[in-house]
């Protein structure tokens, strides 16, 4: 090639560079999706991109927007990596985004100290640091409807009612099988503390990362110890790898539950018919019998703007994905309110997650009565602690195997507390909050 | 043309030696220091700094951690996330236990961790070479990944696993590292250090310890004979070279992501930087630039320019299409330029020389 070429291409590439800064329509919103179609999470992270663009296309095209608001989105893939999820947290702040997801908690736990510096809210739904329901330490993040220690909490309330009484646990051997990262390793110390308080033994078998398909050692312990249960923090490729390994074992498995983020149809399915009996929690409903899903399938899937396969549409991961686009519409409906602006900024949105509130006649009114449980987020309490369910896994679909219940927050309240506090001792100096509140 | 060195006599030895010989060399070097220390700060914003000049310069260093071992001293490495880690977790527990002391000190100090590391792991190297080597240091790689992970004192316990990045300042006030820390603060801090630590690699290449590495590559029975100790020079290289690498870990903790978990630190990180010495070029330090700059801004570049002309393809085959690049040029480079995008400058500098006529 030519120097002169070279040269010319590299001149168009940079005016062309300097032509990408979008030109923000009138009325609209701004909020970027990261998402990971690729790599190896990519089993779990593409019902959830599909469902998270989904409902927001859905309120464009059936609303026109919030109020009349367009909600212009893109997604920035980060492949769940940290790196790259940094790079697309400095796009979101660069694009001026209403609200930053960073669906992985590694990502999550690189951003937590940029957000009330750069003044950028973080929605880690379900997912991330578990003291970050601390408000007062935390103004910027936001972790509804509960948080993985919430969730620890649930396992052992549900598995103390399988045994007819939380004491009946005495003497039992829980296996906790969790990814080897911050992800996995967050729910530890609640579950020390509960293996002590009721004591029960907790054995650990952590699965590194790059290993996560190839399991059969840590099963093979699985085997040897003998659990009475089996509790699994998975994620992504490692997931059906587990169900898989539990099946070829024979481990029972109705004595094997996994923290909502191990409940994916793929998961399970992997399993085949042996994994019927296979548990996870849950916040939100599976299928789509729901106006608004529906709606989805009228004015999305069946208009061919959605990347959905039709038969996976509905599904548990697709659904949450909805969830978390629920959060995000209700948040900027309620920052509208409160701000009495049309358009937002990010700042206000950060009062509407603030106010977040969900009840059953909202849920009702925007047709997904019993989608989720009713959801509320305060200054004090970001994560708001919410209600779950048990799912199980019948061999080809998941049914509800329990009502909704609350995590024992009695437990995991002084706990978070406590970790807020050591987090802001550690990374001193911490800002402390100057966000008024405004409930 | 205008660029030739028809004029320019050198009267003293210093003048003869010096990196860039050529007056047309000087000026171009010096503007771009200029545009670097002056220009960018003054023009980018906050984007450009935090997502793509930090995060270039960092890994153009570990790039040229890297080099120095595979290029110059010919010892294949996979080892350099797993050696930028060290000097990251290293300046984490430095700065915690001392939290007074100047973090720039200890991110230079945190090197020599690194270094300590790549001396023991260096050692099966004068047995071994070539793949065998790589395999040694691909256990280096996965025996350190899993240090980071299993040793809970290296993150002093962190529930999460992970280290971050306290608020450090200057005596003055000026914050260094930290979420208040400003992009430009943090931007001239890591250019200077990857200037002045170019521009010492530059001139260890250049001289009597450099010259061995190079006989070591080359041939390492001939550099024997002629006096070169192998024991010596490989065990230099793979302490210089993890040195960098543990500083440009440092810096990619301290400086640009601020908190990492250890899947930061993954073999993904070694071969992403291996890939850019390949593409840069072995055995050049311009090249570790190039290399850098081509791996780490085409897929930003990508994403942003293709949506822009139009074609908007998703986020997802941004990412597909990065790799197929990125693989397609490496078998390219293999193939029909061993010596990567710095033989091309070379040629293109050369051709130059003798414009407008095709030769000389």
């Amino acid at each position: 090639m030519e120097v002169k070429t070279l040269l010319r291409g590299t001149l168009m590439g940079g005016v062309l560079f300097a032509a990408i800064l979008p030109a923000a329509a009138e009325d609209s919103v701004y909020v970027q999706l990261p998402t990971y179609r690729t790599g190896p999470y990519a089993g779990s992270g593409i019902p959830i991109a599909n469902g998270m663009a989904d409902y927001i296309t859905m309120l464009n095209e059936r609303d026109g927007g919030i109020n009349g608001v367009k909600i212009v989105f893109d997604e920035c893939e980060t492949g769940y990596d940290t790196q790259k999820g940094v790079e697309c947290y400095e796009q979101a702040k660069a694009k001026k985004s209403l609200v930053f997801n960073p669906w992985s908690t590694g990502i999550t736990l690189a951003v937590i100290p940029k957000a009330s510096v750069d003044k950028m809210p973080i929605l880690s739904m379900a997912y991330g640091l578990s003291a970050a329901a601390d408000g007062k330490t935390f103004p910027w993040v936001f972790n509804p409807p509960m948080t993985y220690w919430d969730g620890a909490s649930g396992v052992v309330k549900y598995l103390g009612d399988q045994e007819g009484g939380l004491d009946k646990l005495k003497g039992k051997k829980i296996g906790y099988i969790y990814l080897d990262a911050g992800y996995g390793k967050e729910p530890i110390p609640l579950l020390e503390q509960f293996a002590t308080q009721y004591g029960f033994t907790l054995l650990k078998y952590p699965v590194p990362g790059k290993e996560m398909q190839n399991q059969s050692s840590q099963w093979l312990n699985v085997r040897r110890d003998k659990p009475d249960y089996m509790v699994i923090w998975g994620w992504g490729a490692m997931n059906p790898t587990a169900v898989k390994e539990a099946t070829k074992i024979r481990f029972p498995m109705d004595k094997f539950i996994g923290v909502w983020w191990s409940g994916g149809e793929d998961d399970a399915r992997g399993g085949g018919q042996q994994a019927k009996g296979y548990m996870t929690l849950n916040f939100n409903a599976v299928g789509t019998d729901f106006p608004a899903v529906q709606d989805i399938k009228k004015y999305v899937v069946d208009a061919g703007k959605s990347k959905v396969e039709a038969a996976k549409f509905g599904e548990n991961l697709y659904n949450r994905g909805v969830v978390n686009s629920l959060y995000m519409a209700e948040a900027i409906r309620i920052a509208q309110e409160k701000s009495g602006k049309k358009v937002i900024t990010a700042e206000d949105m950060r009062v509407g997650l603030e106010n977040l509130s969900i009840d059953e006649a909202r849920l009702e009114k925007i047709g997904l009565k019993g989608f989720i449980a009713p959801v509320k987020v305060t200054c004090d309490n970001h994560s708001g602690h919410n209600k779950m369910y048990v799912q199980r896994w019948t061999g080809d679909k998941w049914e509800k195997a329990s009502d909704w219940f609350d995590p024992m927050s009695d437990v995991v309240n002084p706990m978070l507390m406590a970790a807020a506090k050591s987090y802001a001792e550690t990374n001193k100096p911490w800002p402390a909050r100057s966000e008024p509140c405004a409930n | 043309m205008f660029y030739r060195e028809a004029g320019q006599f050198k009267s003293s030895y210093a003048t003869d030696q010096a990196i860039f010989p050529l007056l047309q060399d000087r000026i171009g070097f010096f503007t771009i220091l200029a545009i670097a220390f002056i220009g960018v700060p003054l023009l980018a914003d906050d984007f450009i700094l935090d997502a793509i000049a930090i995060p270039f310069l960092i890994l153009t260093l570990a790039t040229i951690g890297l080099n120095v071992l595979t290029g110059y001293a010919g010892q294949l490495s996979l080892g350099t996330g797993g050696f930028m880690g060290v000097g990251a977790y290293a300046c984490y527990k430095l700065t915690t236990a001392f939290p007074e002391v100047n973090i720039i000190l200890l991110i230079l100090l945190s090197g020599v961790f690194s270094a300590g590391v790549g001396l023991v792991f260096g050692l099966p190297s004068l047995r071994i070479k070539g793949l065998y080597l790589v395999v040694t240091t691909l256990a280096a790689q996965f025996f350190l990944e899993w240090c980071f992970i299993r040793i809970g004192w290296l993150y002093n316990y962190n529930v999460s696993g992970a280290i971050d990045s306290p608020e450090r300042s200057l005596a003055g006030g000026l914050v260094l590292t930290g979420p208040n820390a400003d992009s430009v603060t943090r931007y001239l801090v890591v250019l200077a250090i990857v200037a002045v630590m170019t521009l010492l690699v530059k001139n260890l290449i250049r001289g009597r310890i450099g010259r061995s590495w190079m006989m070591i590559r080359d041939m390492d029975i001939a550099a024997e004979l002629m006096g070169v100790r192998p024991l010596v020079a490989k065990l230099s290289a793979f302490a210089v070279s993890s040195y960098i690498c543990g500083v440009a870990g440092a810096m990619f903790v301290f400086f640009y992501l601020g908190s990492v978990e250890p899947a930061a630190f993954s073999i993904t990180l070694s071969f992403q930087i291996l890939f850019m010495v390949i593409i840069g070029g072995l055995g050049s330090l311009i090249g570790c630039y190039f290399g850098a700059a081509f791996i780490w801004i085409l897929p930003i570049f990508l994403r942003n320019v293709l949506p822009a002309i139009g074609i908007d393809i998703g986020a997802e085959n941004i990412v597909h299409l990065t790799s197929m690049i990125v693989g397609v040029l490496i078998i390219l480079f293999l193939i029909l330029e061993p010596h990567g995008l710095a033989r091309l400058w070379q040629l293109g500098k050369e051709k130059l020389r003798v414009w407008p006529f095709p030769y000389a």
